[in-house]
């Protein structure tokens, strides 16, 4: 769904290590390694050469994400950025823990605009539950250090639905977070995804507790609309553009997602969608650094994306936002009738603007959006 | 065969009394059949029927005996086919009433006992299994002797199992039981006890001369149903098809008939010759009609051509059978199917389920209504659905109950009776320990779950029997269920009023708990007419979002949300609302489950 012929804008770097897995984690991460570090920046460098013909000449975004960038040992962490090529925003996943005054600087000095930084709750008990390293103080610290060097661009993530998380707590880690004033805010729903250790351990009491945190999402919306946050997708939050001296702070990277540009993705597990096709390379670490150490593109799970299925992932991730979807060239993958139903139940709104008919969910349609997606898509 | 030397009679006895083995016994001594070639209990045919220990549809068997021909008539065991075994029974003149040394009288026994009395037969008293060690020989032979009025010392003892005393019946068979009246010059009359289809015969006709001969290639004609047909082949059962030219005064034998539909040749009708007519056909002949209704669906909708070819052809051997196409908003394309009683419905739908191997969803039964409309017209229905909104007044079909039970559960018999609606018959001391009670009861009160409550109630020992007692007028009402505010047409419930809040309470509670939270509030309302009597809400759900979402996750958000589709897909709608088939299920069954 690029402009073509203009080459990819988007560029998604892995980086697997982590000092520890949190046992809620399902994604492709490394514990320590260290040995590792310098062979894995090697290669992300050679397979970025590799695929430099698909890239535009100017990217406008790059994601460092993980594992924990920042546990990257530092001098390999400053020599990928060194080498990867200029964009305008350019954003790295940070575990409080991990970010020093030093790594601060070392990343605003290598042209990073954006950290997101991994708080998650700021409740010891909570961090305890979701085995995270990092304690309230750090995560304040974290973001202290990034001000220090002046970032003005720091996102929180932030999870509810943990375990024996109350109302209260609940409330207090986002006034905890709301106190640091994050340009922006990412709220997730603990899932129990499978096969983690932790389903295990709380699959059942997080499917008990269903129930009572069912008003937990709807609280989050309310209380960072009300501070002045734009509600700008499922689960992220911005601040307002009258109140940040007319920025748009919204994460670039992550629109091109929700927007259906493509977008390359290197590194161990990574997905890139590119031209219609999908692909995730190996996440075998071994496999990977053998076939770039050969001057190889790595191994590779590939997935055709046929225009039908494009156009469904256009309404599944165009309905995340805010933004009304346009409509024009998806009528197929949308139930008009689904869509009328929809609307006489007050959970979207069908409008005509300059781009043609356009569909946005009304705010209990998004609080609803995946079944709201699921009834739409045809 | 001289007709003096011709004996017809049937054996009455309750499941697993022993007709069977009897039956097995004197086709062994009588010689029709070789032990070693002896299938056991060569009578019931079919698997089914085995299983259940019940014999579906009559067949005779001819043997000799002492220079004797001797037909007997087998009758089906089961309350649903009391006609069924009236017309067999009026086919003998005499009967053996087998009853199991160590169970005693049953009240099944006492009601085919009671049809044998009635139609003239003379019966000979048997007690079986006298060879079982709890067996009370002397104490049954007493109650059988009161029940028919014949002596103790006239009252056989045998044991089918190991034979002792089998030829004693056979000889009672022969002193006992009248030779056949009828006149053998007279224009001859059969009579059509049982009938079934073969796929490259047609129609075959068990029949019983009453006065006249028939002879093959005749042209004959059914004098009730007016059908019209050649005789292909006359001929008898000993115990394979013997075929004969003649069948003559007094004898028993099947005919040939090459129709198609066994709809054209009822039970109880009268064969006669085009050529020499008689003038009056037998008496007695009925129209059975269902009385017990029920959808069927098959639980996939693509089943559906499936099903209606296995019911023409079920309909084929089993002229009871009534269905019609009928649609549910909520089950999709089905039929509306009426049979005799619970158990014909029982055995019709496993019958489908094992022979056809269809999966079927049966909605709970109803009985048949008669309903007068303010215009003066009486018309019956056969469906909740279509029991009209203004009517003068409803009648409903009851039956006699006729109850036998150990003393110690009368109590609990009569207090399920008075729960059904039951009105007090009599009580009567069959012997010192056990008891006959009668009931009047409404049908549509026994087809839900009253044998089960009946067994469970008295650990078993309890044994009933029934016949229909006519239409009575009674407060009924309608019960619709609505959900989202639109009925469902196939959870529509015909219920005593006293009972409708119950009944339309537990309902409602029952899908509250299957239908999954939807969008909306979804109401599910009970209601008679637009009054509601139950009310409980299915709250909206408040959040349904897949959390994350960036460039790795869209893969698997889009087929997660693509299964999500698939299973409303599967969900039947009802207005807005996404029910799942297991909701319908589970009602349909709790309509099915015992009641408090």
């Amino acid at each position: 769904m690029t402009t073509a012929g203009d080459g990819v804008r988007h560029l998604y770097v892995h980086l697997p290590f982590c000092a520890h897995r949190c046992g809620y984690c399902d994604f492709v991460t490394l514990v320590g390694r260290a040995a590792d570090h310098g062979s894995y920046v090697d290669a992300l460098l050679a397979e970025l050469e590799l695929q430099r013909p698909v890239l535009a000449p100017r990217l406008e975004t790059i994601f460092l994400g993980g594992g924990t960038p920042t546990f990257t040992s530092a001098s390999e962490l400053a020599r990928l950025l060194a080498a990867l090529p200029g964009a305008e925003e350019v954003t790295v996943e940070a575990n409080p823990e991990t970010v020093t005054p030093g790594l601060a600087l070392l990343l605003r000095e290598h042209g990073v605009t954006r950290v997101s930084v991994g708080a998650q709750s700021f409740r010891s008990h909570l961090l305890a539950v979701l085995e995270r390293r990092a304690t309230p103080a750090a995560v304040r610290a974290a973001v202290y250090a990034l001000r220090d060097v002046d970032f003005d661009n720091i996102s929180l993530d932030l999870l509810y639905g943990i375990p024996g998380q109350s109302a209260a707590d609940l409330d207090r880690d986002l006034s905890d977070a709301l106190a640091l004033e994050p340009e922006h805010l990412s709220c997730y729903e603990l899932e129990a995804k499978q096969g983690t250790r932790f389903t295990h351990t709380y699959g059942n009491e997080l499917a008990r507790q269903g129930e009572a945190m069912e008003d937990y999402f709807e609280r989050v919306v309310d209380r960072l609309t009300g501070a002045g946050y734009r509600w700008y997708e499922t689960a992220n939050f911005c601040v307002r553009p009258e109140h940040a001296r007319g920025r748009d702070l919204r994460a670039r990277h992550n629109l091109a997602y929700w927007r259906g540009r493509d977008y390359l993705g290197i590194g161990i597990g990574a997905v890139s969608t590119v031209r219609g096709r999908r692909w995730r390379t190996t996440p075998r670490l071994g496999r990977y650094l053998a076939a770039l150490g050969r001057g190889q593109v790595p191994p590779r799970e590939l997935e055709p994306l046929p225009s039908s299925v494009q156009r469904r992932e256009r309404v599944l991730l165009g309905l995340r936002l805010d933004e009304p979807l346009v409509l024009r060239g998806l009528a197929e993958a949308v139930d008009s009738a689904a869509l009328a139903r929809l609307e006489e139940l007050g959970l979207a709104e069908r409008r005509r603007g300059e781009a043609g008919e356009t569909v946005a969910l009304t705010t209990r349609g998004r609080f609803l959006g995946g079944g709201v997606t699921a009834e739409l898509l045809a | 065969m001289d007709q003096e030397r011709i004996r017809n009679f049937s054996i009455i006895a309750h499941i697993d009394h022993g007709k069977s083995t009897l039956a097995d016994r004197i086709l062994e001594l009588t010689e029709a059949v070789s032990s070693r070639e002896m299938r056991e209990q060569v009578l019931d045919t079919m698997d089914l029927e085995r299983e259940r220990g019940i014999t579906i549809k009559a067949q005779a068997v001819r043997v000799h005996w002492k220079g004797h021909e001797l037909n007997l008539i087998d009758t089906p065991g089961h309350v649903d086919f009391t006609y069924e075994v009236s017309r067999s029974l009026q086919a003998c003149e005499g009967a053996l009433l087998v009853v199991d040394a160590a169970q005693g009288i049953e009240a099944q026994t006492l009601a085919n006992a009671y049809l044998a009395i009635e139609n003239d037969l003379e019966i000979v008293p048997v007690v079986n299994k006298i060879d079982l060690p709890q067996a009370d020989p002397d104490g049954t032979a007493a109650e059988l002797a009161d029940l028919v009025g014949e002596s103790p010392e006239r009252v056989l003892r045998i044991s089918a199992k190991t034979g002792e005393g089998v030829a004693d019946v056979l000889d009672a068979v022969v002193e006992r039981v009248p030779a056949p009246r009828g006149e053998p010059d007279a224009p001859a009359r059969a009579l059509v006890f049982d009938s079934s289809y073969d796929q490259y015969r047609g129609v075959v006709a068990f029949v019983r001369v009453v006065d006249g001969s028939f002879r093959r290639r005749e042209r004959l004609r059914a004098m009730a149903a007016g059908t019209r047909f050649e005789a292909e082949e006359l001929g008898f059962f000993s115990p394979t098809m013997r075929p004969t030219e003649t069948l003559g005064t007094g004898e028993v034998g099947y005919v040939i008939t090459g129709l198609k539909d066994v709809s054209r040749l009822r039970v109880g009708d009268t064969l006669t010759s085009e050529e020499r007519p008689a003038e009056a056909p037998l008496p007695g002949y009925k129209d059975v009609k269902p009385m017990v209704f029920a959808g069927l669906y098959p639980t996939d909708s693509d089943d559906y051509p499936e099903l209606r070819d296995a019911l023409e052809k079920l309909k084929l051997n089993d002229a009871a059978l009534f269905y019609e196409p009928e649609t549910s908003q909520a089950l999709g394309f089905g039929f509306r199917c009426g049979f005799l009683g619970l158990l014909h419905m029982e055995i019709v739908r496993e019958r489908l389920e094992r022979e056809f191997d269809l999966d079927l969803l049966v909605t709970a039964p109803n009985v048949a209504y008669r309903v007068e409309t303010p215009t003066g017209e009486t018309i019956e229905v056969h469906s909740p659905a279509d029991m009209p909104a203004e009517l003068e007044r409803i009648e409903e079909p009851y039956i006699n109950a006729s109850i036998i039970v150990p003393k110690e559960y009368v109590g609990s018999v009569m207090e399920l009776c008075n729960e059904r609606r039951g009105r007090y018959g009599s009580l009567e001391y069959l012997s010192e320990s056990r008891v006959h009670l009668t009931y009047e009861l409404p049908l549509a009160e026994v087809v839900v779950d009253f044998y089960d409550q009946l067994k469970s109630r008295t650990r078993g020992y309890a044994s009933f029997d029934y016949d229909m007692a006519g239409f009575r007028e009674a407060d009924l009402a309608r019960v619709d269920i609505l959900v989202g505010g639109e009925p469902v047409d196939a959870l529509s419930l015909i219920v005593h009023r006293a009972d409708a809040y119950e009944r339309g309470r537990a309902l409602v509670e029952r899908l509250r708990d299957e239908i999954p939270r939807q969008m909306f509030d979804v109401a599910i309302q009970a209601a008679i007419g637009s009054r509601v009597i139950a009310r409980e809400t299915v709250k909206a759900r408040r959040k349904d979002v897949l959390a994350k979402c960036y460039g790795g996750d869209i893969t698997r958000k889009r087929k997660l949300l693509e299964k999500q589709k698939a299973g409303k897909r599967r969900m039947k709608q009802v207005g807005m609302v996404e029910v799942p088939q297991e909701a319908f299920l589970a009602v349909l069954n709790l309509g099915q489950e015992p009641r408090r």
